[in-house]
């Protein structure tokens, strides 16, 4: 692209083609005063202080939205143009309290940058003191309009970024101020809380309640959802005392409200462990490492070794585990390694590995943006991913069209051209159906199918099973909307899919898979920027924790634990003998615990009690075991059932890498140290090798464990730390000079032709009958975080959402005489849970949603055991319940 | 709602659609401005600042007349505020707002254009101009 030269203040400056003025005075390192400009928003041309003086130009044009042409000539600081500047400054101070020197925005705030420029030594106009009070109903942060210059930083914000408008500029002229809907205080607005607003405020009209200017800041990377935003965490003290988003490509800057105010609160928590402890008695006594390690050395080593296993942590580092898996294969002498992918996207890894050869997300966040078409499907984007979420509401604000398919009508269904309201667990039917129109109608890529496809003809020809009037019975989508949406998906240019656990966990969960996969294969939206198939992994490090072969069939980077050349290249790499057996899913574990076939766990990180469905059937089994170690961060309800316990590390407290939904490696920084007593996951798991004898577990750091994983996985032969200091890497990149890949099967799929895959429709396992007539479905919520072990600590979390609400429909509450926040039972064939109310056409008739974040409702004690027979993954999303209303809650 | 299916789901429908609705009810109820928010699929708080921008949306029921006292150049000039403090003093309410049975609604307005009329006041939509003090009371009554 060409340079264009202009000549500002003088010097001779060179600009991109597209640049504004002021963009680029400022990338030369000349100041232009400004307050309402960001370069993350649209030019404004509100605050007037950017006006320069162009040759050729009249009067006072503002540099934030003037674009640079060649040869321009800019002025920009004359006689004039500064008196104009102070005339704006003294209009603003005369509102304005100056009250710097103890306002918690002094030296960070652009206003007092500007004055400062200007000169401005005294308030000419009169004060008018403008009392406005201040609203502090947000946990987290406080509006105070007093010091509000309405730049609308704020609301361009909330607007451009965030696209929630939960804030505007309301009322006229001197009236005009900051507010929300009615007026109202911002916690009865729909504000999600992110806090962009606030970073994006030049002043102190808002501010962070909790926050202190930290002595010095790490960039890590966000220990919540499978986004991976990039974060700075500001330490003061040994204690986190700011958190800001960093300018990451998964993030670009933005955080969601977990991240940015819920991390404090739960490393700090004082119910992190901090010692040891061993069951006596039935009751935990505090232990040293030393007593803990020999018992559990003693423990692990005294059971044949198909009757121990291990389940990871999808929230710890790859580092720590590779050293897990290697520890279970090595010292343990098993493949019995499982971990919550297993609940998750299991199904994910099944489908497209059979239909593409690779199960992970074919595209990057960034380039969901470029998408004509995005396909949400089973995604509750906002909510779960909130970041990827701003960025689909972005690119429909620009002009991409949005499908939603979704039993719930979820926010972003609101933005949505086409809402397909399916019945849950119809997907197969809803997908292939959508693959017939496409078909019948001629819009399929034949090309593609052609030259990258294999298996058209008996595809085709099963596709006849799914004609329209099928298709619209199964799925109780109007046939006009299932064929209006199949056409905006093949009319994009490129199409993208995304979804997340509405697909994944069902019965039929790998089928739903593969009917992704072969809607996208017909249309040829796979290999290139803004399509692809992309499943949104839940937590921060399931991506990796797959990676890392915390499975029971695969090593680090899917090499089969079951081929006799993977063994003998792991044997001579690790030193020892290696099992050829494929090892127990974490469903096998339990059920082998339960009938007394296994005996002992060492669970790492996950709160099974609450995470795995029909919890009876879990705690049975753990309480069964002969042996249950468990390693967290917190004494969680699985904990609390074990033998003995370690205190470990958390995400801020130690190195590493987590690898994001995109497959990018991104790394995790030490900030503070840990908590007094514990040890970074990888540590212990060392420990408790060595204590067994095991070789090959001396690391004196994570980044010699990123360079073993680097040696014996192809697909991460180029991931370094030293690579990972610029912006991550994302997977395969084989070796040091491979830049990584944004995009998979670009030229060719990974297994060569891409499977079209012909289907069965089957219904879920448990539908609703008589005795329970309600199909409970289940999910997250924006305010918590799975079983709710880091988000519950954070007070303000719990402000938002405190206990668990069951979403049901207005026809249905009417019928059992329920009203908002009424007291229930919710009971399935399993059991039953009590909870609150919350009465709302967001579910419909005969569904309800509940979550799994509150111990105090522990949904999972009613959920189905059907799972899919690929992968063993629950049928979280449908099973049949009634509701009664409790006397009491 | 009858109001809303007049219009095509458009966001620069959103004026005319408020317009209607405040000539329907004489007011912008919160449930109204939801409903139309939903159904242009922006944020009510965007539908609130739009109309909270405009001086003929009210928030508040209004009386089932609304009195509009001329505040322009014109009409002050002419005797438009001796013409206002007679209204509040028979209404026994302040400009903005309503009398307790609910009849009257008082407002100020800085210019209805009839500046030929000056000192003007508008009942509802009807005109009266060349007001004094005195004749207050009789359009007043006259109504």
């Amino acid at each position: 692209m060409n340079e264009i030269s202009l000549n500002i203040d003088g010097r001779k400056v060179t600009a991109k083609p597209g640049m504004t003025v002021l963009e680029a005075a400022l990338e030369n390192g000349i100041y232009i005063p400004y307050l309402c400009y960001s370069p993350d928003l649209k030019p404004h041309g509100g605050c007037r202080l950017c006006i320069v003086e162009i040759e050729g130009m009249e009067g006072m044009p503002t540099a934030c939205t003037t674009p640079v042409a060649e040869c321009m000539v800019v002025r920009t600081s004359t006689p004039d143009i500064d008196d104009v500047r102070c005339n704006i400054l003294e209009l603003i101070l005369a509102d304005h309290p100056l009250d710097c020197l103890t306002c918690v925005k002094n030296q960070r705030c652009d206003l007092q940058k500007v004055a400062a420029y200007l000169g401005i030594s005294e308030r000419i106009l009169p004060h008018n003191d403008r009392n406005i009070p201040v609203d502090d109903s947000n946990p987290f942060f406080k509006i105070d309009r007093n010091y509000c210059i309405l730049c609308q930083k704020c609301t361009r914000t909330c607007d451009e970024i965030t696209c929630a408008n939960a804030i505007e500029v309301i009322s006229r002229g001197y009236e005009s101020r900051i507010g929300t809907f009615g007026d109202k205080p911002i916690m009865e607005s729909n504000c999600q809380s992110c806090g962009e607003c606030v970073v994006s405020c030049p002043t102190a009209a808002l501010t962070i309640k909790e926050s202190a200017v930290p002595a010095y800041e790490v960039e890590t990377t966000c220990p919540y959802c499978g986004v991976g935003c990039g974060m700075y965490l500001g330490v003061r003290n040994g204690k986190i005392v700011a958190v800001r988003g960093s300018d990451s490509k998964a993030n670009s800057g933005k955080l969601c409200v977990k991240g940015r105010f819920g991390i404090a609160g739960y490393v700090h928590s004082e119910e992190r462990l901090r010692s040891p402890l061993i069951k006596k008695n039935g009751k935990f006594v505090e232990a040293s490492w030393d007593e803990a390690l020999s018992l559990i050395a003693e423990k692990l080593s005294s059971y044949p070794k198909e009757q121990v296993g291990i389940i990871s942590s999808s929230r710890c580092t790859n580092e720590d585990n590779y050293v897990a898996q290697k520890f279970c294969r090595l010292v343990l002498g098993t493949n019995n390694i499982d971990h919550c992918a297993r609940l998750c996207h299991a199904p994910t890894v099944a489908g497209l590995a059979q239909t593409f050869g690779s199960g992970a997300m074919t595209n990057s966040i960034e380039d969901i943006s470029e998408a004509d078409c995005i396909f949400a499907i089973g995604s509750n984007t906002t909510e779960a991913h909130p970041v990827i979420g701003m960025n689909v509401k972005q690119a429909v604000r620009r002009g991409t069209k949005l499908i939603v398919a979704d039993p719930r009508e979820i926010d972003l269904v609101r933005f949505a051209d086409i809402w397909l309201r399916h019945h849950p667990g119809t997907d197969v039917a809803l997908l292939m159906g959508m693959i017939k129109v496409i078909v019948d109608g001629k819009l399929h890529n034949i090309d593609f199918i052609k030259e990258r496809c294999e298996n058209s003809e008996a595809f085709m020809e099963s596709l006849k099973s799914y004609d329209i009037d099928f298709v619209e019975r199964i799925t109780g989508v109007p046939r006009e909307q299932v064929i209006a949406a199949a056409r905006m998906y093949a009319a994009g240019n490129p199409s993208s899919i995304l979804y997340t656990l509405g697909i994944t966990e069902h019965s039929h969960g790998t089928d739903n898979v593969i009917a992704i996969a072969n809607l996208a294969m017909v249309t040829g939206n796979i290999g290139k920027r803004g399509s692809g198939v992309n499943p949104l992994r839940g937590q921060n490090n399931v991506q990796g924790a797959c990676d890392m072969g915390a499975l029971p069939n695969v090593y680090v980077g899917y090499q089969s634990s079951t081929s006799p050349e993977t063994k003998k290249k792991f044997e001579a790499a690790w030193g020892g003998n290696l099992s050829i057996e494929k090892g127990l899913t974490t469903p096998e574990m339990f059920n082998g615990a339960c009938d007394g076939t296994f005996k002992a766990l060492y669970i790492i990180g996950e709160n099974s009690v609450l995470s795995q469905p029909n919890s009876n059937h879990v705690i049975k089994a753990l309480s069964s075991l002969d042996f249950l170690l468990v390693q967290d961060i917190f004494l969680t309800e699985t904990a609390q059932l074990a033998d003995v316990v370690l205190p470990a590390a958390s995400f801020a407290e130690k190195d590493g890498t987590f690898t994001n939904t995109e497959r990018r490696f991104q790394r995790v920084r030490k900030a503070i140290e840990p908590v007094s007593g514990s040890l970074a996951d990888w540590e212990i798991t060392c420990r408790i090798a060595e204590a067994m004898g095991g070789k090959g577990f001396d690391y004196e750091n994570t980044s010699q464990i990123m360079d073993e994983i680097a040696a014996l996985a192809p697909c991460f032969g180029g991931i370094k730390y030293e690579r990972l200091e610029s912006g991550g890497l994302q997977w395969p990149c084989p070796n040091a000079d491979h830049p990584g890949t944004p995009i998979l099967h670009t030229k060719q799929f990974a297994c060569g032709k891409g499977k079209l895959t012909p289907l069965k429709y089957r219904p879920s396992e448990e539908l609703p009958d008589a005795d329970y007539p309600l199909i409970l479905t289940t999910g997250r919520r924006l305010f918590h975080y799975h079983t709710g072990t880091m988000t519950r600590k954070t007070e303000g979390l719990n402000i938002f959402m405190g206990r668990e609400r069951v979403q049901i429909n207005p026809a249905d509450a009417a019928k059992l005489g329920l009203n908002d926040d009424d007291a229930i039972k919710v009971i399935s064939r399993r059991g039953e849970v009590e909870a609150g109310v919350e009465v709302t056409r967001v579910v419909p008739p005969g569904v309800v949603y509940m979550t799994f974040h509150f111990a105090e409702t522990p949904t999972n004690m009613i959920t189905s055991c059907a799972v899919d027979p690929v992968t063993q993954t629950p049928e979280y999303k449908v099973c049949a319940v009634k509701i009664e209303k409790s006397v009491c809650l | 709602m009858d109001i809303l299916s007049g219009y095509n789901r458009e966001k620069s429908n959103l004026v005319s659609i408020l317009q209607a609705f405040q000539h329907e009810l004489g007011y912008l109820p919160e449930d109204i401005i939801l409903r139309v928010a939903d159904y242009l699929r922006i944020s009510p708080a965007t539908v609130y600042s739009v109309a909270t921008f405009y001086p003929r949306f009210k928030f508040v029921p209004s009386g089932k007349k609304v009195i509009c006292a001329c505040r322009g150049t014109a009409c002050h000039v002419r005797g438009g505020g001796r013409v206002l403090r007679e209204i509040e003093k028979q209404l026994g309410i302040k400009a903005g707002e309503t009398t307790p049975d609910m009849e009257y609604t008082l407002e100020t307005v800085s210019c209805m254009g009839a500046c030929v009329l000056a000192p003007a006041m508008m009942v509802d939509d009807e005109i009266h101009g060349q007001m004094t003090p005195a004749k207050v009371s009789e359009v007043l009554d006259g109504e």
